[in-house]
């Protein structure tokens, strides 16, 4: 219910993404990497909440992009500097791949805050 | 935070090595001298310097620059009275006796105000540099060239005073350039000047031969090579030569010479005409395989880059990416920006022309609309053409744009102006790591390693204001001060090497020229300070980290010597190789790093301009893979000793002597970056070699040698229908060891056609072969081994598959490959067989990973060498055709095939693999051969360990070592000579080069023929 705000954290992290193309790869993935742990933590933490409150939608529709951000984080070679390395990011069309995958989580971080901010009003209203 | 205090050491043990010859120094004994620079930073130590060597140099420079340069004189004269004044008076007297002065001063004053802001710095490096060349208004002016601009007419009168001035003093500055290769010494120069003056004629007969140093303030030309200046770009010219390529094709053909045409016409079919692989055993070309000509019409060929420098793999590009898909060639670029040129026009000029939308220099393969505009070749803008960019200093003519160096030259090297400096040039620093862990010592490289420095000091690369260091470690980090005025090297030790630092900031890398005496010392001290050490362990990172606190201030060269694991501190790493992996066949683990900690450093030393040079010389598994990366990523080269000992394994401690003398003397470039501009349509989407990928395009090379090689691959974003001809362009900004910033820039180009025959007519085997091996290297790092060796294969299927479906006349049946790419499998083939990708076949995972790393650092000359090395048999020289080089007579033995059914026992062989030599004699080979060549009476008698050649005076020995000398000079690392006998041990290194025939793991050339025809088939 109360659930939007981190929400709005992760459209942060995201936009950022979009930016990075016109700063030195070493600055734009360490600020990159800096919001990996967070965003896998705060969206693991909001799939349990909904798993908690029983919304099982929302739940279902949350669970695999969690599981594909904790993939991601687990994934990363040990050599690398977390799940965007400065070294690796201009090439075979890394970037073009980060960027496809940020918008589709803008998308469906947007999707979501529609729908939080529904249940919060039906909710409401209910009250 | 550049400079560590002495103030910090409470936590710090200054322990007594056991067993060190020096003293013990403790900081606070060289407290008085750190405090005298505070306030400067870390170039200060130079500024001091100032006054001692322009008392050296004043006469010199009174006696040539008396009558010109009266102001210059005040100049000096301020910094000689200040001799015992602080650095920053002498910074304040420059200022004054620059203002105070009149008029003929004003370059120089200026130049020093406008390096200002750079502080104490800025200062210094102007200061020595005047002190460089004898003229000191003369060599700041470059730095001024903002007041060129300014003042024209004033810039024009000093350049005739300072043109007059370098003639006289050329026979001084000379010396300087016997190190940097290029030919300087027999350079001359034509000044012109922005405004077609009366005057200008008089400028151009003023200037004379010279050698180094900054010449003018004009633009004026340096033609490197040619020892009679204007005739050779001459030749270029013909007399019907008319330079609108994209205007006038066909009449450019009609006046220049039939014969290019007719070549041009009869190739075309050659490379397509179908061979058929598995009847044609024959497919090696005589001598050396040619890398193709671009279809161009005869005069862009004649302009086109050297395919030495610059290489793409389909010399015809396609033109749309549909097309080259259905091709199934890499498109890509090899490039070899910073070869050794004997060749290479210099050009000194205030404005360099470029596009102005694209940046793009200038280049031959652009076309002048008209007089006054030019249409830039890669994003098709059109660009007006500066005034002084009219006038032809070669020609001494106004009016000819076209006919400038510039057009004329497809490789051309620019003297920059301050605009392409972010800060004043650095000096040649050189850092020397050494590790002196009881594994080290036992090795015995330290010996070798101080001889050669020893024995080059003189010819490293650089110039009065050259600066050196070392830093040796074991478990803990010993620093070496080596302050001018010290009767004996001071060694430093700190043992706290979880939290570094300098112990003396500024008394660790020292000027070269000042502190020689010393440093020799050291040198001759290093190779027995540790005879009898104990210790074990390796504290590589902290000694790295300590390496780069120190280097950070200035950028340069790391040179770092590891036998073993690094086992203490930071970076410290575990063995991750399982000896009983080696001959897996199905997965190689550890191909990448195990932890980020030197990839890190290595961003670090990039982003302050330092590049991190590897040797690793060890017995053992020491985790190259993680290692490699600080060189990798700080754009550093690595060399790789395996089961190095300088007793035992006398092939390698001759390895090591020569690739240092190459290392230590080559050319250098420092704080470089590279940019690879193409056409519009075309875009670069991945990057090979060692480097930093800095923004989308822009490569950040902390140091360029000459022995490094990129290759890029690229992709056909818009369809190309609308142009002929694509071009790309690199430009490498670097800072010379002379502290000069200078611009090499070579262009290409290459047609565009629209069918898929036309596609593979201009395949350019090796280049496609060296492109797939290093994505190959990607493959197996990112994905797996076996997934890059199924790509290799796929590549070869899918490219030839493509082409039978083409050409439909074919029998499908056979296994037929286009002209062009008849030496594909075969190369395919023996990539699989390297090193770095076989399987079933015991390699060290360090032999692989080092295998890989070369792989994606050298240029396409050396790679293919390794790839596929050169098999000559050498004992019937005699009868062999033969060219003449320099008086010498070398024989041209054909090319044999890498299969030992070539390998008589009657006969004697010669196995050029790039950097070693294997001579294999057969059991009954000629006798004389053997007492001529060998110097030995019969075959039982031949050593089992030959690394020379003896001299005999004889016909057959005589040719050999021509032969063998001619091949060596035509690569920078002279290679090691093995000769190998039937029952060597080293028999298996040979062996195992022969490709073509068949091992217990691997097919034979034949059979992987018929597993293509297979797989293409299905």
């Amino acid at each position: 219910l109360k659930n939007v705000f981190p929400d709005l954290g992760l459209q942060i992290i995201t936009l950022s993404d979009l930016e990075c193309d016109y700063i030195n790869a070493r600055s734009c993935c360490s600020k990159l990497n800096k919001w990996v742990v967070p965003e896998v933590i705060g969206h693991a933490v909001v799939t349990v909440l909904m798993l908690i409150s029983l919304h099982w939608f929302i739940f279902l529709l949350n669970l695999p992009v969690a599981t594909w951000n904790i993939y991601r984080y687990i994934m990363v070679p040990s050599g690398n500097m977390g799940v965007f390395d400065p070294t690796e990011i201009h090439n075979r069309g890394q970037l073009k791949s980060h960027m496809k995958e940020a918008m589709i989580k803008l998308g469906f971080h947007l999707l979501c805050f529609f729908m939080y901010l529904y249940s919060m009003i039906l909710a409401l209203i209910n009250d | 935070m550049p400079v560590v205090s002495s103030a910090v050491y409470p936590n710090v043990s200054y322990s007594v090595a056991a067993g060190s010859v020096y003293g013990q120094a403790f900081t606070s004994q060289s407290l008085p001298a750190v405090g005298q620079f505070k306030e400067t930073n870390t170039f200060s130590s130079q500024s001091t310097s100032v006054p001692h060597l322009l008392q050296q140099h004043v006469p010199v420079g009174y006696n040539t620059t008396l009558s010109t340069i009266s102001s210059a004189q005040s100049v000096q004269d301020n910094l000689c009275r200040n001799l015992t004044g602080s650095v920053a008076k002498v910074n304040n007297q420059i200022n004054a006796g620059g203002i105070d002065s009149s008029q003929p001063v004003h370059p120089v004053s200026q130049s020093v105000l406008f390096t200002k802001p750079g502080a104490g710095t800025s200062v210094s490096s102007a200061v020595i540099s005047s002190v460089r060349t004898p003229a000191p208004s003369l060599s700041s002016q470059p730095r001024s060239s903002p007041s060129v601009t300014q003042s024209p007419e004033l810039a024009l009168q000093e350049a005739i005073d300072s043109s007059s001035t370098t003639s006289s003093a050329s026979p001084v500055l000379n010396n300087y350039d016997a190190l940097e290769g290029g030919g300087y010494p027999e350079a001359r120069s034509v000044t012109s000047s922005p405004v077609p003056a009366p005057s200008v004629p008089q400028t151009s007969k003023a200037s004379k031969p010279f050698g180094y140093g900054y010449p003018t303030l004009q633009p004026g030309y340096q033609n490197a090579a040619p020892p009679t200046p204007v005739q050779p770009s001459n030749s270029g010219h013909h007399p019907g030569f008319q330079h609108y390529p994209q205007q006038y094709p066909g009449v450019n053909q009609l006046s220049s010479s039939l014969g290019g045409l007719s070549l041009q016409h009869s190739q075309q079919p050659e490379s397509l005409r179908p061979v058929n692989l598995t009847q044609d055993r024959n497919i090696l070309p005589v001598s050396s395989v040619p890398a193709p000509v671009p279809n161009l019409n005869s005069d862009l060929r004649k302009l086109n880059c050297s395919p030495d420098s610059f290489r793409c793999t389909l010399t015809n590009i396609p033109q749309t990416q549909a097309l080259l898909n259905k091709a199934k060639l890499p498109l890509g670029l090899l490039l070899h920006p910073f070869r050794d040129l004997t060749q290479l026009p210099v050009i000194t000029s205030s404005t360099i022309v470029r596009c102005r939308s694209c940046r793009t220099y200038i280049n031959p393969f652009v076309s002048f609309i008209d007089q006054r505009r030019w249409k830039c070749n890669l994003c098709y803008r059109v660009n007006d053409v500066p005034e002084e960019f009219m006038y032809n200093p070669l020609t001494r003519s106004y009016g000819e744009p076209h006919k400038r160096p510039e057009v004329q030259n497809s490789t051309v090297e620019f003297i920059a102006s301050s605009d392409y400096m972010l800060r004043p040039p650095q000096p040649a620093v050189y850092l020397f790591v050494l590790d002196v862990s009881h594994n080290a010592v036992e090795a015995g490289y330290l010996t070798i390693v101080c001889q050669s420095l020893l024995e080059n000091l003189d010819k490293l690369p650089g110039d009065s204001r050259t600066r050196i260091g070392f830093i040796t470690f074991d478990s803990t980090v010993q620093f070496y001060n080596l302050q001018e005025g010290l009767s004996q090297p001071q060694m430093l030790i700190v043992s706290d090497i979880d939290d570094i630092f300098l112990p003396t900031p500024d008394s660790l890398l020292v000027n070269l020229h000042e502190s020689k005496e010393l440093i020799k010392d050291l040198l001759n001290a290093l190779p027995n300070m540790f005879t009898n050490t104990r210790e074990t362990h390796s504290a590589l990172g902290p000694a790295l980290q300590a390496a780069f606190k120190l280097m950070s201030p200035t950028g340069g060269r790391i040179s770092v010597f590891q036998t073993q694991l690094p086992s203490l501190g930071a970076g410290l790493l575990h063995s991750r190789e399982d000896p009983n992996q080696r001959s897996s066949t199905k997965v190689v683990q550890h191909l990448g790093p195990a932890t980020d900690f030197y990839k890190k450093l290595a961003l670090d030393c990039s982003g302050q301009q330092t590049a991190v040079d590897l040797f690793l010389l060890s017995s053992q598994y020491s985790d190259l893979a993680s290692l490699a990366c600080m060189s990798k990523y700080s754009a550093g080269c690595i060399y790789y000793y395996p089961s190095f000992h300088r007793s035992h394994n006398p092939a390698q401690a001759e390895k090591l002597q020569k690739d240092l003398k190459r290392y230590l003397t080559r050319k250098i470039g420092f704080e470089a970056v590279m940019r690879i501009r193409c056409t519009k349509g075309l875009s670069i989407h991945t990057f090979h070699g060692n480097f930093f990928v800095r923004s989308t395009d822009l490569l950040s090379l902390a140091n360029v040698n000459p022995d490094a090689g990129f290759a890029v691959q690229m992709s056909i974003e818009e369809s190309l229908t609308d142009t002929s001809l694509v071009c790309f362009q690199t430009a490498l900004l670097y800072t010379s060891s002379k502290g000069e910033r200078r611009i090499r820039v070579h262009t290409l180009c290459l047609p565009v056609v629209s069918s898929l025959a036309d596609v593979y007519a201009g395949a350019d085997v090796q280049a496609v072969v060296c492109l797939l091996a290093n994505m190959a290297v990607d493959r197996s790092v990112s994905s797996s081994l076996s997934d890059a060796r199924d790509a290799l294969v796929n590549a070869v299927v899918d490219s030839l598959a493509s082409y039978m479906s083409t050409a439909s006349n074919l029998q499908q049946s056979m296994l037929i490959a286009p002209n062009s790419l008849k030496l594909f499998p075969l190369y395919i083939l023996a990539l699989l067989k390297q090193k770095a990708f076989r399987t079933g076949t015991s390699t060290r995972l360090d032999d692989r990973v080092y295998a890989m790393c070369q792989m994606k650092s050298q240029p396409l000359v050396h790679l293919m060498k390794m790839i596929h090395p050169n098999l000559y048999r050498i004992d019937k020289l005699i009868d062999e055709s033969t060219i003449h080089v320099n008086d010498r007579v070398v024989p041209q033995p054909p090319l044999q095939k890498l299969s030992a059914e070539k390998l008589t026992r009657e006969g004697a062989f010669l196995m050029d693999c790039g950097s070693i030599f294997y001579i294999w004699i057969g059991k009954n080979c000629d006798n004389n051969f053997i007492k001529d060549v060998l110097g030995y009476p019969n075959y039982a008698s031949v050593p089992q360990k030959m690394t020379q050649l003896p001299e005999v005076d004889a016909l057959s020995s005589e040719r050999t070592r021509s032969f063998i000398s001619w091949l060596r000079d035509s690569r920078p690392l002279s290679p090691v000579l093995q000769v190998i006998k039937d029952e060597n041990p080293a028999k298996t290194d040979f062996f195992q080069h022969l490709i073509e025939d068949r091992t217990e793991a691997a097919f034979s050339y034949y059979e992987f023929l018929l597993n293509i025809q297979q797989q293409i088939c299905k």
